[in-house]
């Protein structure tokens, strides 16, 4: 092959011509600096007036700061406790068994609103048009109302419609519901081994098993209920954006439906869902501080009462916000971390 | 040449159109399907005569305590309504002075609704949106044109719960989109500043940011600055808002072609220039949908300002009925109407994401 011809006719073009050294303001680096500069401080100004009024307020309203309120006795009752407390423990202990309180609404909901969110997700696929009906409708209904407004219509059937815990409806003489809450069966450790407490009315109470609050529960229902609907949403739009042509592929090596779910559809989509699942479900744990509304003890409702009880507002907000956050970011940097790694398993 | 043979004509496939084949599919596609359409109607023919007694034949509509005591359980009492609307419409407004949230409603529905019309996106709509906030204000508040005064803690229902969310969506939508091109910026401290931010507010719960606005704000502010409550929770909704729709305003951000953005720079467009003629438009319109469902999330989150002590539509409900004796076992009945108000706007604003969604394709299929 011979060598393209050179072009005589254009001569040769002189080397650009280098960037100003030095400052000029047409430079763009040194606006991007200045900018930078200016947004610094003013966020630093900002932030320090803040707090120089808030010194200043705190002065002038003679408002007691710090933590050292965390080691005094609390001196209120908490109605749920997942750990021993008394009023006479500490304020650092209420927070604890608060924040156990939102952990385990929060992980119940979260188990109980993937499986009714899957099972209604799925259900929009169904061949059934009176089941696709029904789903759709669920998913319109409860995603279109304010999850306050839920929790609140909860509460009020538990505690309004519900029989006295002496007519308790009972399933099997085991499980217990009334308007004192929901009594299961619950394994106990015993003089011999592990065994089974199962309940039974006892006059005017019911004994043993494990007994779930109406708060809990309304709490629960609420923001099971209100989830599922959003999980619903995301696992349509994950089973809708496997190819058409996969779920033709399956058939065609004659997969039933169920088959074709299972080993085609779900493992594709579950990837793409992960992301937009893990949002749904900090945003129920999130969505437990409205708990507050109708009583359960959570993290916010301790915080409240303690807030009330010792002024110390900027303290109590700030537990709430940390734990939260720590929370949001530790969830946030582990999904990455698995998303890192699927990612790096899927490219050879 | 062989001679071929003659293939028997084969049977007509069983028609896929028609009520008949309709059935057929939808309804009886197989065992599961038949035995899942019986059961269902079976469930239907069940419960709904139940219902519609419930609900309508057998409620009661006036407002009557002792007839609505009567048919408890077997009919629904609307007559709690009929008796309580007004408190839990308008909350604690005074009684004489309520053709004033009324026509501030209407005024703000009307503007929201025009705004929602391709006809009126003029200039014009900016002024109209001026004006119908400044008369909304005049009109809520008084104290001038011989209005009497009406201190905003009496503020309540319906006028406060749309008030709060139009007017934290207006103030949230320039913060979110300044807060998303700040994340997406070269510069790594605006970067980060933003970065931060919308983090931090989006890991927090909206209760925390309104305790926040309710006690800390005061503290905040310089000595003897104390803004009303209602400034500081829309202040708080706000900010919170913005956080979120940054994140689908940076959504629609990523979405626009490297390409636009070389085409704006090489007829010289600055960066500025850039964002507001090629990039926002482009950005924005593609996220219609995403913004919508933030939009949605902020009135349904207007309830949480209950917890806060004010009254808007769930606050006022609680208010209207949770003291008085007589009424309160109708709470149920209560909890319905505002769930059916809430219901009708939201499905309102998702079925108008839809349609603008729908256009913007269409424009884009051209």
């Amino acid at each position: 092959m011979s060598p393209a011809p050179r072009s005589p006719l254009i001569p040769p073009r002189p080397a650009p011509a280098r960037p100003r050294a030095g400052w000029s303001w047409h430079h763009p680096a040194t606006r991007a600096r200045l900018w930078q500069v200016l947004a610094l401080l003013g966020v630093v100004t900002l932030l320090g007036w803040l707090v120089y009024n808030t010194q200043t307020n705190m002065a002038a309203r003679g408002i007691q700061s710090g933590w050292d309120f965390l080691g005094q006795t609390a001196g209120f009752d908490i109605g749920e406790q997942p750990i021993a407390f008394e009023s006479t423990d500490a304020y650092w202990r209420a927070f604890l068994v608060g924040l156990l309180n939102t952990l385990r609404v929060a992980l119940a909901g979260i188990v109980l609103c993937t499986l009714l969110g899957a099972l209604v997700g799925v259900g929009r696929f169904s061949r059934n048009l009176p089941v696709r009906a029904l789903c759709r409708g669920y998913v319109e209904l409860f995603r279109n109302v304010p999850l306050l407004v839920q929790l609140l219509v909860w509460y009020l059937l538990l505690v309004e419609f519900l029989p006295d815990t002496t007519e308790a409806w009972s399933w099997g003489h085991s499980i217990f519901l009334s308007k004192s809450g929901l009594v299961l069966p619950f394994p106990q450790q015993g003089a011999n081994g592990w065994h089974w407490s199962v309940p039974a009315i006892d006059g005017f109470a019911i004994d043993g098993g494990a007994a779930l609050s109406p708060e809990f529960l309304a709490v629960l229902a609420g923001l099971t209920f209100y989830t599922a609907a959003f999980v619903a949403e995301v696992v349509r739009a994950g089973i809708a954006s496997v190819p058409h042509g996969q779920i033709e592929a399956a058939q065609s090596i004659a997969l039933s439906r169920w088959q074709t779910l299972r080993l085609v559809t779900a493992p594709q989509a579950l990837r793409v869902m992960a992301p937009p699942l893990t949002n749904q479900y900090l945003n129920l744990t999130k969505n437990s501080s409205l708990a507050v509304a109708v009583g359960y003890p959570d993290l916010v409702s301790i915080a409240n009462t303690s807030l009330n009880q010792t002024g110390r507002a900027l303290e109590c907000i700030a537990i709430v916000m940390a734990v939260y956050l720590t929370l949001s970011l530790a969830t946030a940097l582990l999904m990455g971390r698995l998303d890192r790694r699927d990612r790096a398993r899927q490219e050879p | 040449m062989r001679p071929s043979e003659t293939i028997p004509a084969r049977p007509a496939p069983p028609s896929s159109g028609g009520l008949r084949a309709w059935v057929r599919r939808e309804l009886f596609g197989s065992w599961v399907s038949a035995l899942t359409t019986l059961a269902l109607l079976g469930w239907a023919l069940w419960a709904l005569p139940g219902a519609l007694d419930w609900l309508l034949w057998r409620a009661v509509w006036q407002a009557d305590a002792d007839a609505c005591q009567a048919a408890r359980g077997v009919g629904a009492c609307w007559g709690v309504i009929t008796e309580k609307h007004r408190l839990i419409l308008l909350g604690r407004y005074p009684l004489e002075e309520q053709w004033r949230p009324v026509l501030a409603t209407g005024l703000l529905l009307a503007l929201v609704i025009a705004s929602g019309v391709r006809l009126f996106w003029t200039r014009w709509l900016v002024l109209a949106w001026v004006l119908v906030w400044v008369v909304v204000f005049t009109l809520m508040g008084g104290g001038v044109l011989g209005l009497a005064e009406v201190p905003t803690e009496r503020w309540g229902g319906l006028p406060l719960t749309l008030m709060l969310t139009t007017l934290s969506i207006v103030l949230a939508c320039p913060l979110a989109v300044l807060l998303a091109l700040g994340r997406r910026s070269r510069m790594p401290a605006i970067r980060t500043l933003c970065t931060g931010f919308i983090e931090l507010v989006r890991g927090v719960p909206l209760i925390s940011v309104l305790f926040m606005a309710s006690f800390l704000f005061p503290l905040f502010l310089p000595v003897g600055a104390t803004p009303d409550v209602l400034v500081r929770v829309l202040l708080g909704i706000a900010l919170f808002a913005a956080a979120y729709l940054a994140e689908t305003v940076r959504a629609g951000l990523q979405s626009v072609p490297q390409g636009q953005l070389e085409a704006a720079n090489s007829i010289g467009l600055g960066w500025w220039q850039t964002q507001r003629l090629v990039v926002l438009p482009q950005a924005l319109g593609a996220v219609v949908p995403g913004l919508m469902n933030s939009f949605i999330s902020i009135f349904k989150d207007s309830s949480l300002i209950t917890i806060v002590s004010l009254y808007e539509l769930t606050g006022s409900l609680g208010l209207a009925l949770s003291g008085d004796p007589e009424w309160r076992p109708f709470m149920v009945e209560g909890y319905l109407f505002i769930t059916a108000i809430y219901f009708v706007v939201c499905a309102a604003m998702s079925r108008y994401s839809l349609w603008v969604e729908q256009r913007h394709a269409r424009g884009l299929a051209r």
